[in-house]
């Protein structure tokens, strides 16, 4: 089964044939066109995601994303408004709301369960409703539909990520001063509040744009994994940020590569099969160096944080 | 408007209640779907109760999730979709037990969890892909569904509900204990990590249990909103569990039924439920505290904190 899986890819004995091949495919050159762009914005806002420890909110985003865009059809709208629509709202009322509004962990889950049953109500009225409609339009939005980008939506994608990339490298420095240090950075100028609201209106932007790539319900695969696994890598921020953007737009490549080689593999699970692949990668890697250097592994919780172990070594 | 979309359904909705529940028990899927939510929320409640205390329900929804993919690569090598539910599960709360948990929490933690999420729904589509039936067995693992639940699935959520509540019985006080005061339980002689290990293959049968209903992805609505309602009217531990419990079968039973007369899915109506019971709790609670202090000292208090 496995060998049948992968033969459309390897047809040809020689590999550059097969990848000169696989870019005949108008889809495909698509997919990789925008899957870069949109892979290294993830890639870059990521990193200050897990660095800034919001990576709840990139969860609930995917939930957000996904009722957004579903509410936006079941309307009869275009499905694009309501993802980005969804998104930067609330980004941005996440950001207000802050530390402030910060209810127990049951209170905020039962909220996000809500939303998405909410969700999969506007899936049942949406596909009930118009006879017009595509039955596959609540996997799309769950599950990415990469292969399926038309040329207006790669060409969006690509200058919405290229933006959002741009933005982040902008403002990486101070950026990274507030995250590290909030109170340093304010006391000394930074404009923290502001950057802290206009981040998370840059994250919202991002799950808007990866969840046509990976989908809504993935999308913790393309932001924290790349990011994760660059923390766990190398303490120097820079380095780890160029990392997180690397290791995302190879996870991109490689995921499609997969899934054009084997067809039955779908995008998305290729994508975020190989970026958590890196952070398992990384996290054997750290976790060995850090048991050699200390000998013992029974002291290894002295070492936990994310920033230590390489100057262990 | 339930009424309204109901009547292109069935005979419908109608004033005589005693019509309606006769048309809700005459097909044997809907008793099936009955039994089942029934078991499905004595566990949940129950299950529930200590997790909301114990502060793990994202473990929770955690395990639920993992269901997915177990449900999906079931389907997939042709057994048992309840029976893959349960192996995933119950692997998943045995890795998540035995994992040492870092020291220092924060974002890399969360980094790690959310990762092993995004790649468990990743292996569950997979898994639905290779099968080939894409699309429709997706929605009901996921938003759940109260369709086509077989004798055999009853058995099977009989019979693990039994032994879950059964061991939740025979460690119920100590893990109460642990719970409340970890060191002190422990320095008295409770096995405190013991105990966390065993609850957390309880709440991996429990999240796969649930998730038959509410589906993988709302499995918080019914394992975590009961028991957030109940703690909050009272602080009596034997009165809010029964309270949880009941208000997970009153949960239950109004959504299937109003799934039934309606053509939306009960994965809405569920968490929608859920959610509404818990939120008038709140707020009657807050009101009622604000009134008390008001008549007490005369300040205006700040009201209970969410």
């Amino acid at each position: 089964m496995f060998s049948s899986m992968f033969s459309s890819m390897f047809s040809t004995a020689n590999p550059v044939a097969g990848i000169v091949h696989m870019f005949g495919h108008s889809f495909l050159r698509r997919a990789f066109l925008a899957g870069t762009a949109i892979s290294l914005a993830s890639g870059l806002v990521g990193y200050f995601v897990v660095l800034r420890r919001q990576v709840f909110t990139g969860e609930a985003l995917s939930h957000v994303a996904f009722t957004g865009a579903l509410g936006a059809l079941a309307v009869g709208a275009e499905l694009r408004v309501g993802l980005y629509g969804s998104c930067i709202v609330f980004g941005l009322l996440m950001a207000a709301l802050g530390s402030r509004g910060r209810a127990d962990d049951a209170v905020v889950g039962s909220v996000f369960a809500w939303v998405l049953g909410l969700g999969a109500l506007f899936l049942t009225i949406y596909t009930r409703s118009s006879s017009a409609s595509d039955g596959t339009a609540g996997v799309r939005v769950l599950f990415g539909s990469i292969f399926g980008l038309s040329r207006g939506q790669t060409t969006a994608s690509v200058v919405v990520s290229i933006g959002v990339a741009t933005l982040i490298l902008a403002i990486s420095r101070p950026l990274l001063f507030a995250s590290i240090d909030e109170a340093v950075a304010g006391s000394s100028g930074v404009p923290v509040r502001l950057l802290g609201f206009g981040f998370l209106g840059v994250v919202g932007v991002t799950a808007a744009v990866a969840t046509q790539a990976v989908g809504a319900l993935l999308l913790l695969g393309l932001l924290a994994a790349p990011a994760g696994a660059a923390q766990r890598l190398t303490s120097r921020p820079f380095t780890a940020m160029w990392l997180a953007a690397g290791i995302a737009v190879g996870s991109m490549w490689a995921g499609l590569s997969l899934s054009y080689a084997a067809p039955k593999v779908p995008p998305s699970f290729g994508i975020v099969a190989v970026a958590s692949a890196c952070y398992l990668v990384a996290i054997a890697i750290t976790t060995g160096r850090r048991a050699a250097s200390f000998g013992t592994p029974g002291h290894d919780h002295s070492d936990d944080r994310p920033h230590a172990h390489s100057h262990s070594h | 408007m339930i009424a309204v979309v109901a009547a292109t359904v069935h005979n419908g909705l109608g004033w005589n209640l005693a019509d309606d529940m006769r048309q809700l028990f005459e097909l044997h899927f809907m008793v099936n779907a009955f039994r089942a939510g029934t078991i499905v929320a004595v566990v949940a409640g129950a299950m529930g109760w200590f997790t909301v205390l114990r502060r793990q329900s994202f473990a929770g929804h955690a395990l639920a999730v993992v269901s997915f993919p177990g449900a999906a690569g079931a389907v997939w090598l042709g057994v048992s979709a309840t029976a893959g539910t349960f192996v995933a599960s119950i692997s998943a709360a045995l890795v998540i037990a035995l994992v040492p948990r870092s020291a220092s929490g924060g974002g890399e933690d969360s980094a790690v969890i959310g990762t092993v999420q995004a790649l468990a729904l990743a292996s569950g589509v997979l898994f639905v892909s290779l099968y080939g039936g894409f699309l429709n067995s997706l929605n009901g693992l996921l938003f759940g569904t109260f369709l086509g639940i077989t004798d055999d699935q009853v058995t099977t959520l009989i019979i693990v509900g039994a032994a879950v509540l059964l061991v939740l019985a025979a460690i119920g006080r100590p893990l109460f204990f642990a719970t409340i005061d970890a060191d002190v339980a422990q320095a008295s002689g409770v096995p405190v990590r013991l105990l966390s290990v065993v609850f957390l293959v309880l709440l991996g049968c429990a999240a796969a249990e649930v998730s038959q209903i509410t589906g993988s992805l709302l499995v918080f609505a019914l394992l975590v909103l009961p028991a957030a309602s109940a703690q909050r009217l009272t602080s009596r531990p034997g009165s809010s569990f029964v309270l949880t419990i009941v208000l997970a079968l009153a949960i239950t039973w109004v959504a299937l039924a109003a799934a039934y007369f309606s053509v939306y899915p009960i994965g809405f109506f569920v968490t929608t439920i859920g959610l509404g019971v818990f939120v008038v709790v709140t707020v009657a609670q807050s009101a009622k505290v604000r009134i008390q202090r008001r008549g007490r000292s005369g300040f205006t208090s700040q009201g209970m904190a969410a």
